[in-house]
Parts: structure tokens; C-alpha cells; sequence
């Protein structure tokens, strides 16, 4: 049985002009001690996915699913009370800013024992103790000092440590990183990459990458995801992901990678994600796809079959060639 | 935080001055010639008169008199009074813990009310009780004090006959002052409805005075709140499953208070005008209603004394303020 299944999971969110969908019918599984990648461009609704399954959306958000179970309990209907158990104890995640996601007015050790004091009702000692055994376990210098320290004292890097750390105190059963590198240097990024794969083996939990960034996805996940303007558009194993992408945003954004680049120059992707306003009929992607036709412009694709990675498209690629293009061959 | 505590006391120094020059400009542009005033309905002779002016150093130049009214501050003399011959400070000493009492009461009555009603208008944003809050808030602002204070004496006082109009106990009773506290000394004086008495006069000039603070507050709570509630580490904290109250009355409130704790510090010197006008409706014995009485004499020295007094008081209380500030925000705490 899958640790966490969701499927179909759409968000809308009420705003000033109506209701705007910021995810669009995403189906996430994933089994116990598995780490799975979700990709996309910025906007394309990867946080607003998870926060949705965490329960951590405003009330201006409509969240619905076919299915949403944890463990096969059904976060969905659950009570707010019961789902505070699971959250932060079985489902924890860590955000994409880590200098802003501690609170300034608390010591780190206040804010790194407050789960555990919550969910495992440990004494004080037992807490001072276990915190200690964290900060040394995502590799924080002189840990007992940095219990007493504040968040504008530390730099970036071990802010996020120190939300890794907090994430980690219940050993849950699985994490969601949200772009958990893209605020900190490059140098800074490897290491806590690193840092959050070891972790995931040592404690062998299930572990959601999320990030727009494809050399990461390349290092770290089994599985990955693909999104685009809220709708989940490819899902395949890594090899085949790069070997053989099924989707033309796919095949877009692995092209724009610089170690896969043809020319000198950065081929990106033209165009940026619809929001809520220049949303296209059709195909979401089709104004910026190379092999758009009449019928992505006014029809919206079906999910081709798995093994070609239920991609989103009228055309899936085999081997960087649509299927039953029109074109054929010509268009690549 | 060494360093921004003598940052802040260095501030005062100059202000403390540039009030003493202030208050002695503006009293000399007050009409009225004090020593006629003194004399009353008999009148007075050139001569006497001339002697009296030269007596209280009101015929010297302007320039000198201020230089010699600053060395009398040096040494701590605020002046006498040209009505009672007793020296200010000492007046002053006397009427203030009547005052210290009322802002006291009225402070605590607008924190109490105005931080959980600020709070919960925040987290219910939008709602009935949001909306209610929000008007209530700004009718209280908006209030002239003077027909507040008078409409609730009306209504409490005269219809209801429920509190006393004016003073700060009944005349029943009678002690020494302790504290000059009146809550304190009628518990002290162990007399029988004494303590009863002195919250009875309390109630209504409480009331009036924390009415602005307490819309202030209310207002000043429901932004701070609402831009707290927006940020990353509210998320942080719901994400590890604590409960609603600890998120919103330990995370959130926590960081809302420092911008509320600044404006409580402001609202100390409005409490003191409040309290100028507040004393006169209930006669309060206090230093607001002394400063009207000394005004409408022509006390200079008095008036003189009593703005510089209040104007230190004021002064020192938002030092204070400004220190609770950095106690309770570690960015200014914790800083080399
Ligand atoms: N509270 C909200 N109300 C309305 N719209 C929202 C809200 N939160 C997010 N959105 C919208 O939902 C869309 C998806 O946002 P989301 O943050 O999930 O993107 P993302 O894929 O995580 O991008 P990034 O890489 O920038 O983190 C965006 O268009 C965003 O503007
Ligand atoms: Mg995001």
C-alpha cells in the first residue's frame, strides 16, 4: 500500500475576479521510503500542491481530490485535531526560505523542541538532549551554543539546517522540501541537498523534492513529476524521464539544461507560465510549444497511457518524435 | 543593546532642553500680567507693584530670566508657586500619584480590552466581530473626550445614579495618604467600604481617559496581527501541527506586540493631555486639573514647572518603553 495517495487533487482559489485553479487534477503517490521529484517552472503550482495536503492553505482555497490518504487514512476527512497529529509528527516539510521561515522572536531551541514537547510530550532534559543530537545530526557546529541563538543570528544555510532539523525531530515518515536550495548559495546548495538525502537513507523516510531545477532532479529522484501551470503534464522513472521525454515541455526543459546545451548559448524556454489571466484554451502549453497545431489551440489533450508517461499532449514524443503528428517526422 | 540604551538616553538630553525653552517662551506669551492677578479686585500701588515684579525676576530681560530659571533647575528647584508660595515640585509630588493612578487604570483597562479584541478581529478578519471591533475603534477615536465624560456622567451618574460624579472617594471617609494610591490606601485604612468607594469614583474617569489608547490599540493589534499572521514562519509553526492558539497567541502575538508595545508608548503622553481634560470633568485631584487651575491663575511658575515635570515624565516612560522594546526584540537585543 502506497504511504500517500492522492489523486486528482485540484486547488481553486477565490480571488477578486473569481475563481482561479492553481492545480489542476495532480495525482501524487508514493510508497514507503521512496523519494519522488516534482519539477516545474515557477507558478506552476507545486507549493500550493503540498500545502494543500498539509492543510496549510488559506481559507480563500478550495481543495478537492478524488482520494487524499496518508497511511491509508483519509486526510480529507479527517478533523482538524487528528490531522495536527500527523502533521508535524508523520508529515513534516521544510520551506524555500529559510531565513524568513523561523520565527525571529524565539531561540532555536525553543523552536526546534516545540514538536517534540507537542507530539512526543518529552520532559524538558529529554528535549534539551534530543535537540542537541539533531543539530548534530544536520552537521550544526557547537550545537548546545546554537540552542540559545536566534534566527537573524544564523546565516542561511543553517537556517535551513536548523528547519531540517526541526522537520526531522519525530523522525516522520515522510518530508516535503520545497525548494529547499533555491534561497542559498550555490555553494550551500550540494551540501544541503546532500544533507537531506542522507537523512532520508539513514532514517528511511519518504522524502518529495520539490524544485524547478533539472540537475537536481537528475541526482536525487527515483521518480519524478512533471508540472506546468497546475497540471502534473509527464510522470516517469528518472532514467526514462531523460532518456526519452514524453513531453515537449519535458523534452524543453532538458534541453535548457547547460551540460545538455547544442550551442554556447542557453536554449529557454520562450513564453512564461499562464497565470490566472492569459490562461489558453486547449493545451495550457500549446502557446509555447514547437509542435503546436489547430487542435492543442482549441482542445484540451488527454493523459496518453502510461508507459508514455501519461504525458499531457495531443502528440507525445517517442524518441523526441510526436506521435501521429500531423507533420510526422518533419516537425522536429 | 548597551550602545542603543545610551543612544536613547542621549536623545533625551537635547529634548529635555528644547522643552524647557519651549515651555518658558510660551508662558511669557500668555496675556495677563500675574502680579496684578495676585492682587485681585483691591488693586495695587506703582510702587508695590514694581517691587513684586522685581521680586518674582519679572522685570528683567527675557534672556536672563531663562538662564536663571535653567540654573534653578539644575538644582532641582521647579519653581514656587505665586498662588500658594509652596514650591511646585512639591505641589506637584503631592496631586501626582492621584494622576499615576488614573492613567494607570485607564492604561491597563485599554491593554486588557484593545490586545484580545485587536487579536481576534485578526484571526475572525471580515467577520461580524471584525466589522464591530473596527467601528467601535474608530467612534472611540474619533470621541471628543469632553462630551464623552460628560455624556457618561449624564447617563451613569444622573439617570442611573450609579457613580459618583466627581473625586476620588466619598467624603464619608477620611485617612492619611500611604502611597497617595487611593486604591491602595482605602484597602490600607482597613475602614468598611472605603476600597468599594474609591473603585466606584475610579470607574467612569477610567473609562473616558482609556477610551482613545483603547481604540488605538484595538487598531494598532488587528494590523500588526493580520501582517504577522501573512508570514513564513506562522506557516512553520502550523506546519508542526501545534494548535490554533499557540499559533496565533504564542507565534504570531509574540511578533505583533513589538509595534503594539511602541504605539502603548506613544499613547502615555496622550494619556496625559486625556488627563488634563478627564480630571477637569470629574475633579479629579490630579496634576491635569492643578495645570488647568494654575493656567487659568496665572501660575506661571507652576504651569512652567508642571509642563517640564510632565514633559520628563513623559519621557522618561517612553525610555522605558523604548527598553521593553529591546527586551522583548531579539534583533535589537542580540546585537554586538
Ligand atoms: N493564496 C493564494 N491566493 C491566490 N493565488 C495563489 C495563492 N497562493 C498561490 N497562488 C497562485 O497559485 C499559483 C501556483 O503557485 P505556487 O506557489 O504553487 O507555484 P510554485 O510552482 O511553487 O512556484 P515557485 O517555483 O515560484 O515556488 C501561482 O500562480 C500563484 O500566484
Ligand atoms: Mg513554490
Amino acid at each position: 500500500m502506497a504511504l500517500l495517495d492522492i489523486r486528482n487533487l485540484t486547488v481553486a482559489f477565490q480571488t477578486g475576479n473569481g475563481m482561479f485553479t492553481a492545480v489542476d487534477r495532480v495525482s501524487v503517490s508514493l510508497s514507503e521510503g521512496e523519494v519522488v521529484s516534482i519539477v516545474g517552472e515557477s507558478g506552476s503550482g507545486k507549493s500550493v500542491a503540498m500545502l494543500a495536503m498539509m492543510g496549510l492553505l488559506p481559507w480563500t482555497a478550495r481543495v478537492t481530490a478524488d482520494r487524499m490518504e496518508f497511511d491509508g487514512k483519509d486526510l480529507l476527512a479527517m478533523g482538524s485535531g487528528e490531522k495536527r497529529r500527523i502533521i508535524g509528527r508523520e508529515i513534516t516539510m521544510i520551506f524555500q526560505e529559510p531565513m524568513s521561515s523561523l520565527n525571529p522572536c524565539f531561540t532555536v531551541g525553543f523552536q526546534l523542541t516545540e514538536a517534540l514537547k507537542t507530539h512526543l510530550r518529552m520532559g524538558r532534559k529529554e528535549r534539551r538532549e534530543r535537540a542537541v543530537e539533531l543539530l548534530n545530526q544536520v552537521g550544526i557546529p557547537e550545537p548546545v551554543k546554537r540552542l540559545s541563538v536566534f534566527p537573524h543570528q544564523l546565516s542561511g544555510g543553517m537556517s535551513q539546517r536548523v528547519m531540517i532539523a526541526m522537520a526531522i525531530a519525530c523522525n516522520p515518515r515522510l518530508l516535503i522540501a520545497d525548494e529547499p536550495t533555491t534561497a542559498l548559495d550555490v555553494t550551500i546548495q550540494a551540501q544541503i541537498l546532500d544533507l537531506l538525502l542522507k537523512l532520508q537513507q539513514d532514517n528511511d523516510m519518504a522524502l518529495v523534492l520539490i524544485t524547478h531545477d533539472m540537475g537536481v532532479v537528475a541526482e536525487t529522484a527515483k521518480r519524478v513529476m512533471v508540472h506546468y501551470a497546475g497540471q502534473q503534464v509527464e510522470h516517469q522513472e528518472i532514467g526514462g524521464l531523460f532518456a526519452n521525454p514524453h513531453h515537449p515541455y519535458t523534452a524543453a526543459l532538458l534541453a535548457a539544461l547547460p551540460e545538455r546545451a547544442a550551442s554556447k548559448k542557453l536554449p529557454s524556454i520562450a513564453g512564461v507560465v499562464p497565470g490566472q489571466f492569459d490562461r489558453p484554451t486547449g493545451c495550457l502549453f500549446s502557446p509555447r510549444c514547437r509542435f503546436v497545431t489547430d487542435l492543442c489551440r482549441s482542445s484540451e489533450p488527454p493523459p496518453a497511457p502510461a508507459e508514455l508517461g501519461s504525458a499531457l499532449c495531443h502528440y507525445p514524443l517517442d524518441d523526441g518524435v510526436p506521435l501521429n503528428h500531423p507533420d510526422g517526422k518533419e516537425a522536429v | 543593546m548597551f550602545i542603543y540604551v545610551l543612544k536613547k538616553i542621549g536623545v533625551i538630553i537635547p529634548t529635555f532642553l528644547g522643552v524647557t525653552l519651549v515651555a518658558f517662551i510660551f508662558i511669557r506669551l500668555l496675556p495677563g500680567d500675574p502680579v496684578l492677578l495676585m492682587a485681585g479686585e483691591r488693586g495695587m500701588t506703582e510702587e508695590r507693584h514694581a517691587r513684586m515684579m522685581a521680586e518674582f525676576g519679572f522685570d528683567k530681560p527675557i534672556l536672563v530670566q531663562y538662564g536663571l530659571y535653567l540654573n534653578q533647575l539644575a538644582h532641582g528647584d521647579f519653581g514656587t508657586s505665586i498662588i500658594t508660595r509652596k514650591p511646585v515640585l512639591q505641589e506637584f509630588m503631592t496631586l501626582f500619584p492621584a494622576t499615576v493612578e488614573l492613567s494607570l487604570c485607564a492604561i491597563i483597562l485599554a491593554v486588557l480590552l484593545g490586545l484580545p479584541a485587536g487579536m481576534i478581529a485578526a484571526v475572525k478578519r471580515g467577520s461580524f466581530f471584525d466589522h464591530t471591533v473596527m467601528t467601535g475603534a474608530l467612534t472611540g477615536y474619533s470621541m471628543p473626550i469632553f462630551w464623552w465624560g460628560l455624556l457618561l456622567i449624564i447617563f451613569f451618574s444622573g439617570i442611573l445614579g450609579w457613580t459618583p460624579v466627581s473625586g476620588r472617594i466619598s467624603l464619608l471617609y477620611y485617612f492619611e495618604p500611604v502611597t497617595g494610591l487611593m486604591l491602595v490606601d482605602s484597602l490600607l485604612s482597613g475602614q468598611d467600604g472605603a476600597f468599594w468607594s474609591a473603585i466606584r469614583h475610579l470607574i467612569l474617569p477610567t473609562v473616558v481617559l482609556a477610551t482613545i489608547p483603547l481604540a488605538v490599540i484595538a487598531r494598532q493589534t488587528r494590523s500588526a496581527m493580520l501582517e504577522v499572521l501573512g508570514e513564513d514562519y506562522i506557516r512553520t509553526a502550523r506546519a508542526k501541527g501545534l494548535s490554533p492558539i499557540r499559533v496565533t497567541g504564542l507565534h504570531a502575538l509574540r511578533n505583533a506586540l513589538i509595534p503594539v508595545i511602541t504605539v502603548v508608548g506613544l499613547q502615555v503622553g496622550v494619556l496625559f493631555a486625556g488627563a488634563i481634560l478627564t480630571e477637569t470633568i470629574f475633579s479629579w485631584p490630579g496634576i491635569g486639573k492643578w495645570m488647568v487651575d494654575s493656567i487659568f491663575r496665572r501660575d506661571y511658575p507652576s504651569v512652567q514647572g508642571g509642563l517640564l515635570l510632565i514633559a520628563a515624565i513623559v519621557m522618561i516612560v517612553n525610555l522605558l518603553v523604548d527598553l521593553l522594546y529591546a527586551l522583548i526584540n531579539p534583533r535589537i537585543r542580540h546585537t554586538e
